[in-house]
């Protein structure tokens, strides 16, 4: 199942400069994995040393973050996208 | 002279040059401007300050910016009262506004926007955009005008009608987004990766944010070189109170207080979007974001960017929380009114009725000299007081129509 992965400009460097990344996978955490595996070396940026979201990256499935809906345990449906969006902007 | 070394990030400490970046390229977290202090120390003075102009400007050699900006509207250098009425409402002794309702567009923001877009100049850019719930875009696209850039101001499409009005009319774009703010900020989080603009609360906003500290450095001036034992701060973002606990600690460092400043920093949240309040109220090192439901849109930040240096700063410094509900926070706007002539947006009511909750069980002691920050003005906000005052009576031009309506002793 095809799922387009946006990637923030600060990642891009580990993507080759691509915006976005068509991956494989059926829940967020799947997509994730499948990304270092592609790139290596997001899954460090993305995770803190205990495998736990670092607090200042959000990921939204569509339009809806994560934390209101299952986490890294939400699915994702075919065709959708999931974006990685730095927190630290606004207010 | 601007005597900004660079950004440094909050989280893991790495350095970056001062350019128009805002999130460490390693952990995400936020980046700072980072000051050679002992070169300020070297160079400011009581009297230099005093000498200064009679705005936010006065304080440049504290700010990321070169030089004297000339985009100057006059912000800054805002009334600081002594509320006794208020105070004796409160059941405290001592009782200051800090009355940010009288900048040029009427709140705060003019502050960071100053700063904003003056660093945004300094860049290069030619066009400045902002996510804003009201406040922002109101500053933003006022600063803009006097400064002739192209400004692109994102709000969600529910806000108040007086904050839409007092935005399209400097001209520049002005665009209405079906969503919350958080969905706003995420918006232009992607747009700026892909706009050569200067957000000024996105790409920009580690020297935006710089701007808050005025409010910290206009009390300790005011109150003739001295810091407050305690001061109250809406919390949005949490930018804000962030950075005001900043502002006294740099005046300190820099030698303008004599002495190491021990002020407590207490946050104000409405109940209706409270996700800081919540976290310091169960004790939990997690910020749950929420989607918020409030009268008071300026602080409708569900997802706050700075939430976790809020928290911190609040217990850091023997500081609280509370969150007021929709109810209080009218009557907090009621309050400040009727006792000190002073009209605030929902926001300021936000942070009259914390004050009051915190006062009621004993958070803010009797004997403290307290700062509360007013940081929007009331005729923002309209609709959320309409329907709670009006007119006494309606009557008829006559003498007895009046003796009816009132009994006054002549």
């Amino acid at each position: 199942m095809t799922v387009r992965v946006r990637i923030p400009s600060q990642l891009r460097n580990l993507s080759g400069g691509a915006a976005e990344i068509p991956l494989e996978g059926t829940t967020v955490s799947e997509l994730l994995s499948g990304l270092e595996t592609a790139h290596p070396g997001f899954a460090e940026r993305l995770f803190d040393d205990t495998g736990t979201l670092r607090r200042f990256v959000n990921v939204f499935v569509a339009e809806e973050d994560i934390r209101f809906l299952d986490g890294l345990e939400t699915p994702v449906p075919e065709g959708q996208t999931i974006s990685i969006v730095p927190a630290v902007a606004g207010g | 002279m601007a005597f900004v070394l660079g950004l440094r990030c909050r989280e893991c400490g790495r350095e970056y040059a001062a350019e128009p970046i805002y999130t460490c390229e390693w952990c995400f977290g936020p980046l700072e401007a980072a000051y050679d202090y002992d070169a300020i120390s070297a160079t400011t003075s009581r009297d230099r300050i005093a000498a200064g102009p009679r705005s936010l400007w006065r304080y440049s050699d504290l700010l990321p910016v070169a030089g004297h900006p000339s985009l100057d509207l006059g912000t800054g250098f805002t009334p600081l009262v002594r509320a006794d009425r208020l105070a004796e409402a409160l059941g405290l002794r001592e009782v200051w506004v800090k009355n940010d309702t009288s900048n040029p567009t009427g709140s705060f923001k003019d502050r960071v926007v100053s700063v904003a877009l003056s660093k945004a100049i300094e860049f290069g850019f030619e066009t400045v955009a902002c996510a804003s719930t009201g406040n922002l875009a109101n500053s933003v696209a006022a600063h803009a005008a006097r400064a002739g850039l192209r400004s692109y101001v994102f709000i969600p499409a529910d806000l108040e009608q007086g904050k839409v009005v007092t935005t399209a009319v400097y001209g520049g774009d002005l665009v209405a987004v079906d969503g919350s703010y958080d969905d706003v900020n995420r918006l232009c989080v992607e747009l700026a990766g892909t706009y050569e603009w200067a957000f000024v609360n996105v790409n920009v906003r580690p020297f935006y944010a710089e701007g808050s500290k005025t409010l910290a450095f206009e009390v300790a001036e005011q109150l003739g070189w001295q810091a407050p034992d305690h001061v109250v701060v809406p919390v949005a973002s949490g930018s804000l109170l962030t950075k005001i606990e900043k502002g006294f600690r740099e005046l300190h460092r820099v030698g303008l207080l004599d002495d190491e400043p021990r002020v407590r920093v207490s946050g104000a949240q409405a109940a209706g979007c409270s996700p800081v309040a919540t976290a310091w109220l169960e004790g939990s090192d997690t910020i749950r974001p929420v989607k918020p439901s409030t009268i008071a849109k300026s602080l409708a930040i569900g997802n706050p960017a700075d939430g976790y240096f809020a928290l911190d700063t609040a217990r850091r410094t023997g500081g609280a929380f509370a969150a007021v509900t929709d109810a209080e926070v009218v009557e907090g706007i009621r309050l400040l009114a009727r006792t000190e002539g002073i009209f605030a947006e929902t926001a300021g009511g936000v942070t009259i009725a914390t004050l009051k909750r915190l006062a009621a069980d004993g958070a803010v002691g009797p004997e403290e000299r307290v700062v509360v920050y007013i940081t929007g003005h009331g005729l923002k906000t309209i609709e959320a007081i309409s329907p709670a005052v009006g007119p006494t009576a309606t009557i008829r031009p006559t003498l007895d129509a009046f003796h009816e309506a009132f009994t006054v002793e002549r």
